[in-house]
């Protein structure tokens, strides 16, 4: 994780605020606060039920939240400013804001009607207007990185999940997102798929780019990630810089929880 | 032959059955029934071909007849005319079935009532009539004088009484056929496009809509084979559609049998045509779900 080259509290890419999300009477998210910096891979673990893929959901506006509110790079999502009001936005508005962010899902979620360069150019070309040949040749490039160079007319319904999970990386980056966001990546692969997409998602994190991983791969989370977020029932129970806080947690539950998935 | 295996410990009594080598059981009773189906086909062929009351002459003699031409040209016409309408008008009213807007779910729930409640006569019967209920049509604020005016009676022609009515009756079909095919598509569709910015028109044209297509082409072939042979109820508003045409030659000459034969014929061409056109659909939008084994463009491993 490379120093700040300035010494001034930069402003977080991601900030949230008192987060709470309501399912009828069950509350997902109690008052959940957090500061995502650039550059920093955040892993967030947690029991079932704890609230992280709903976290994530959140930031991303598939899920409207009930209470609080999400930041990104300054602007108030979901909502604007009319005087002294704040008033939703339009499901357009919000799916503009949403081009700053790319989502992997835990099921891939690719488009099966399509092929897998088909998937990655959908996006740029209907949503960022890019050119076609442009599209393509960004498509090849990204498919390339993740290692399906050569998949590249087939359909999803021809892969592995590893190498769709794989292409919905590629389909995710191809939206030049400015974060990330993962919502247990392997959690549906077979054990022997799990690590070509880790190794993936750890190139990235490599290379800068500012990520959001919920995950149950502790051992992933301890190299991979800069920092640590531990959730239980809605709530953020422990985080803290991601090797440190995994060796020697400080907290009795997640102590408790490590000691139950590793 | 097969390699001799080496039984382990635990088997006492190895055997020499190989079921590879099992053949298939004999059925008479199969052997019985297909030369039953066969004989019974070919008497039906024999009293089709060789009984003098089919006037097989006379049929192909009026099977290109001009009026018969004419009247097959305003069935394919309408057919196709009111499938368009139809699927058009089942698609809005389908979204705001769906949709969260209240007032916009009763109003489609309402005409699904209406137009499915009635016989397609009497709705084809009410449209050709519509000057007798609004004998001017205009265009205006609600219970003001109005801009511009019409005498309905010149605007409602038979063939627009026959495309409303048509059209709006197909309508109300095609709204649950596509909301069944909307339905389909598994939800996570729709947050995966979601996901890389599409705005909700985005996601419906590009994404959703074609996943649903799969399964709204099977039923909207069935409306499509009623709808042509639905068409046959315009003769009771003065339209010269396939039937009507038939049987303005009958009514003449008295040779029912062979005229409505002809009528058969072009039915069944036209309903061919239709299972053509909707096989290539079919196999245009299953891409990415046929279950064929892997392309040839992967040579490498995982």
């Amino acid at each position: 994780m490379p120093a700040p080259l300035t010494s001034t509290p930069a402003q977080p890419v991601i900030s949230l605020r008192n987060l709470v999300k309501r399912y009828g009477s069950f509350e997902a998210l109690q008052h959940v606060s957090l500061d995502v910096q650039e550059g920093e891979v955040v892993a967030v673990i947690g029991p079932s039920g704890s609230g992280k893929s709903t976290l994530v959901r959140c930031i991303h506006q598939l899920e409207r939240i009930d209470g609080g509110a999400i930041y990104l790079d300054g602007e108030l999502l979901g909502c604007e400013r009319e005087g002294m009001h704040l008033r939703t936005l339009g499901a357009n508005a919000i799916a503009r804001q949403r081009r700053q962010l790319g989502m992997v899902f835990q099921q891939f979620v690719l488009f099966p009607h399509m092929t897998v360069e088909e998937n990655v150019m959908e996006g740029p070309m209907q949503v960022l207007g890019d050119k076609i040949e442009d599209a393509r040749s960004r498509a090849h490039h990204l498919l390339a990185r993740v290692g399906l160079g050569h998949k590249f007319k087939a359909y999803p319904q021809e892969l592995s999940g590893g190498q769709q999970q794989r292409v919905a990386i590629a389909r995710a980056l191809a939206m030049r997102p400015r974060v990330l966001l993962f919502d247990e990546p392997t959690s549906a692969l077979d054990p022997e798929l799990v690590g070509e997409v880790l190794n993936v998602v750890a190139d990235l994190a490599r290379a800068g780019k500012t990520m959001v991983v919920v995950t149950h791969e502790i051992a992933f989370a301890r190299e991979a990630a800069t920092r640590v977020v531990f959730m239980e029932a809605g709530r953020i129970v422990e985080e803290g810089e991601a090797k440190a806080t995994l060796s020697a947690p400080r907290t009795e539950r997640l102590r408790a929880f490590l000691s139950r998935v590793m | 032959m097969p390699a001799q295996a080496i039984a382990p410990a635990s088997v006492t009594t190895p055997t020499a059955d190989d079921v590879a080598a099992a053949r298939p059981r004999p059925t008479p009773m199969r052997w019985l029934a297909t030369l039953a189906l066969v004989l019974f086909a070919a008497q039906i062929v024999v009293f089709l071909v060789r009984n003098p009351r089919f006037e097989w002459p006379v049929m192909l003699k009026y099977l290109f007849a001009e009026t018969v031409l004419k009247g097959l040209g305003m069935t394919v016409a309408l057919t196709i005319l009111a499938m368009v309408i139809g699927a058009v008008i089942g698609t809005l009213a389908a979204l705001l079935l769906m949709s969260d807007w209240r007032p916009g779910r009763w109003a489609a729930w309402t005409y699904l009532w209406a137009f499915r409640g009635t016989p397609l006569l009497i709705q084809l019967v009410f449209w050709y009539n519509l000057a007798y209920l609004m004998p001017t049509l205009s265009i205006g604020l609600p219970f003001m004088a109005p801009f511009v005016e019409w005498d309905a009676n010149t605007i409602i022609t038979p063939f627009l009484a026959a495309l409303l009515g048509l059209g709006l009756a197909e309508g109300a079909y095609m709204t649950e056929i596509v909301r069944a095919g909307l339905l389909s598509v598994d939800p996570r569709q729709h947050d995966a496009a979601k996901a890389i910015g599409m705005t909700p028109v985005q996601s419906f044209f590009r994404i959703v809509l074609p996943q649903a297509m799969r399964f709204i082409i099977p039923p909207t072939g069935n409306q499509v084979i009623s709808m042509a042979k639905a068409t046959a109820l315009v003769s009771v508003i003065a339209m010269n559609d396939l039937l009507h045409s038939v049987q303005l030659i009958y009514n003449r000459t008295y040779q029912i049998v062979p005229l409505l034969l002809v009528a058969v014929f072009w039915y069944l061409v036209l309903i061919t045509l239709l299972y053509a056109l909707q096989s290539r659909l079919e196999h245009h939008y299953s891409r990415g779900h046929r279950r064929t084994p892997a392309s040839s463009v992967d040579s490498a491993p995982v």
